[in-house]
């Protein structure tokens, strides 16, 4: 990464807590369910996007962890989405795969199936933001900081974008780990695959 | 037929997620898409299998529903014409 | 910026399990879509088109033995197994791997749960038979993965990642898909008819496909290669499952695909779209085309021949695409009769020769995404 770039700011959510650039923005450790524990953030944050609720949980979080993101930032248009994760749409493929498990009780739920797709969190962020832009959605068997990077920089040195979130958001069966970052010209940490992945692990 | 409407806004807003929605502020004759309570496509195909679930009402044209979905009122009344269970 | 060349491919479809066999169907008009009767994927006959187990069988023989592996896994080794024994020049050692697919083993998510559901576990499969020194990358991002992992494939090739790369994908014709689009109305009850007035909606398909790409220009003459030269995959911003009722985000695709190839609409000579046969996603298609200017360029879907692969649909049509660049020939819309699609666009409605030196490729999909290539004849 050409050493102009930085990280601009980021956000994690695990165990509960949403972490906005390293510090402790929001907890309630007495959500029963991530969807309980989403809309807390959403209540929380003040918003007023009605699609939130119709979203599965991967993109409730995702779409959270973009909104505390963006606090304060203004996405251009070609902002690109870099994302990946580990158990892909399961979650939701899951709860979907029951609607057509028992041939008596058949009745397969469209609102389910879009979001069988794990790049449907990029659509989601697109219409949010109108990102008219790159995405792509990777998975992967662990967060890889060096590889995701070197991909956001294709992108911010070919001029395909002139921003790039990028990140891990995965959920699975309750167990979530959710991170993003901004990678653009402005900030004071360096955008290097080190500096990526002590922000990503250091909580 | 006042019971099936309450009824038909209750599971509205239970099966399409519209959460910050009450029951009160959906009038009978209140559009349920475009300006009104702002459903889109999916919502219209979950409202199809709405139909076939829990009144046994099997649509043979998706594009009938446009006409049926119109308002709380017009679901009503072609449910209570229709339904099988 | 290096030049990215499509060395070498494999198909492996109803149709045949190697590229020439593929094209030999496509120059007959035969379809693999069928009348499909396995209570197994849904419960009452379907059109699909389906990859005999039996035929799989015989042709992993001596390839892919035992029974470990998954028929997605059969599907997705073969494709490489082949490109890796007819390619003498290929270190498959040494070339990075993306995987493209939706939905990986989902049929194994009936039952008990399994390793195999992940992804990730394809990627392990394909490590494991080949012994790469890394884990292949996974792009997961609907119906344009394949076309998104060429593109990100050559991508990571100029920015001197990798000399060689091979992009795999495959889907299976799961009951999960099935089921899902027939919740959204998309099945269509007769073989899928792309631009067709009387086209009613999807028939869904298996494939799996493998691309061999190089940066080495040794590896190719004038007579044989064939370059990507531009690609783009730009967001509708619109809606997670409807089209862009304007083609944004396919119009800007191509917009940008031409602009990094350097070349102007006039200059394309064929149009390999997606061709979903939904009403909604053939209609957006041929409003994004005229917006450009390439409504009078010569145009087909392959769904007709494959019905809708998703994950391997974009890589195994840029396979064919290459081979129509290669012979100068493009086949015909199978299943199309008359336009259906407001703003009018060259259907191809019979196989012809004609002279191809560049193609445009594109695919849309859910989540609102979009890809386009471009394709060129000819060293750079």
């Amino acid at each position: 990464m050409e050493d102009h770039y930085k990280i601009t700011s980021f956000c994690s959510i695990r165990d509960q807590t949403v972490y906005k650039d390293g510090e402790e923005y929001y907890t309630n450790t007495e959500a029963a369910t991530v969807k309980d524990f989403a809309k807390g953030v959403y209540k929380h944050l003040a918003l007023n996007y009605a699609k939130f609720y119709k979203m599965d949980d991967l993109c409730k979080l995702s779409f959270l962890a973009s909104e505390v993101l963006s606090q304060g930032i203004e996405f251009p248009e070609d902002t690109a989405l870099v994302l990946a994760n580990h158990a892909s749409s399961l979650d939701t493929d899951r709860k979907y795969q029951e609607s057509i498990t028992n041939r008596e009780e058949y009745y397969p739920s469209p609102a389910l199936f879009v979001y069988t797709l794990p790049n449907i969190v990029i659509g989601e962020l697109s219409i949010r933001y109108q990102l008219k832009s790159e995405g792509v959605f990777f998975v992967s068997e662990s967060f890889d900081a060096d590889f995701i990077l070197q991909y956001a920089s294709i992108l911010l040195e070919t001029q395909k974008a002139s921003q790039v979130i990028c990140g891990w958001v995965d959920l699975d069966s309750h167990k979530y780990d959710v991170f993003l970052a901004l990678i653009s010209k402005t900030g004071n940490r360096e955008a290097n695959a080190a500096e990526l992945n002590t922000i990503y692990s250091k909580l | 037929m006042a019971e099936l409407q309450l009824e038909l806004k209750e599971k509205i807003i239970e099966q399409l997620s519209l959460e910050d929605v009450e029951v009160s502020e959906i009038g009978d004759n209140d559009p349920l898409f475009g300006d009104g309570l702002g459903l889109d496509s999916i919502d219209a195909l979950e409202l199809i299998v709405m139909l076939e679930k829990d009144y046994g009402i099997k649509l043979k044209d998706p594009k009938e529903g446009k006409l049926i979905f119109e308002s709380i009122g017009v679901m009503a009344a072609y449910i209570e014409k229709n339904r099988t269970k | 910026m290096k030049s990215v060349y499509a060395i070498a491919d494999t198909i492996v479809s109803p149709l045949g399990f190697s590229t020439a066999a593929n094209v030999a169907a496509l120059r007959k008009n035969q379809t693999g879509i069928t009348k499909v009767v396995d209570t197994s994927i849904h419960e009452h006959p379907f059109f699909g088109a389906l990859i005999e187990k039996t035929a799989l069988n015989a042709a992993r023989k001596g390839i892919i033995e035992g029974d470990q592996y998954t028929k997605l896994e059969q599907m997705l080794l073969l494709a490489i197994a082949q490109l890796n024994r007819e390619q003498a020049a290929l270190d498959i050692q040494k070339c990075g791997v993306i995987i493209s697919t939706t939905k990986g083993n989902i049929d194994t998510l009936r039952g008990t749960a399994t390793e195999k559901s992940y992804l990730t576990s394809i990627a392990h499969t394909i490590q494991d038979f080949f012994k790469l020194p890394t884990l292949p990358v996974i792009i997961s991002n609907a119906c344009i993965s394949g076309g998104l992992a060429i593109a990100v494939a050559k991508r990571m090739m100029q920015a001197g990642r990798y000399e060689d790369m091979i992009v795999v994908g495959g889907d299976l014709l799961s009951e999960f898909t099935l089921s899902g689009f027939f919740s959204f109305q998309a099945v269509s009850d007769a073989p899928c008819k792309p631009f067709c007035k009387h086209r009613t909606g999807i028939s869904l398909g298996e494939a799996a496909a493998a691309l061999w790409l190089s940066s080495r220009e040794s590896l190719v003459s004038e007579n044989t290669a064939v370059r990507i030269t531009g690609e783009a995959s730009i967001n509708d911003a619109n809606h997670i499952s409807g089209p862009s009722r304007t083609g944004e985000g396919l119009y800007r695709s191509i917009t940008n695909a031409l602009q990094e190839a350097g070349v102007t609409p006039d200059q394309i000579d064929y149009i390999s779209s997606h061709g979903t046969a939904t009403p909604y996603n053939d209609e957006m298609e041929a409003i994004a085309f005229n917006r450009i200017g390439l409504q009078n360029v010569p145009v087909n879907s392959l769904k007709g021949y494959y019905g809708h692969t998703l994950g391997a649909s974009a890589l195994l049509e840029t396979i064919l695409a290459k081979q129509c660049l290669l012979n100068n020939e493009v086949y015909a819309s199978l299943g199309f009769e008359e336009l259906g699609v407001t703003p009018p666009i060259a259907i191809l409605k019979e196989n012809k020769e004609i002279p191809v030196q560049r193609v445009l490729k594109t695919a849309s999909g859910f989540g609102g995404c979009n890809v386009a290539l471009i394709l060129e004849k000819g060293l750079a």
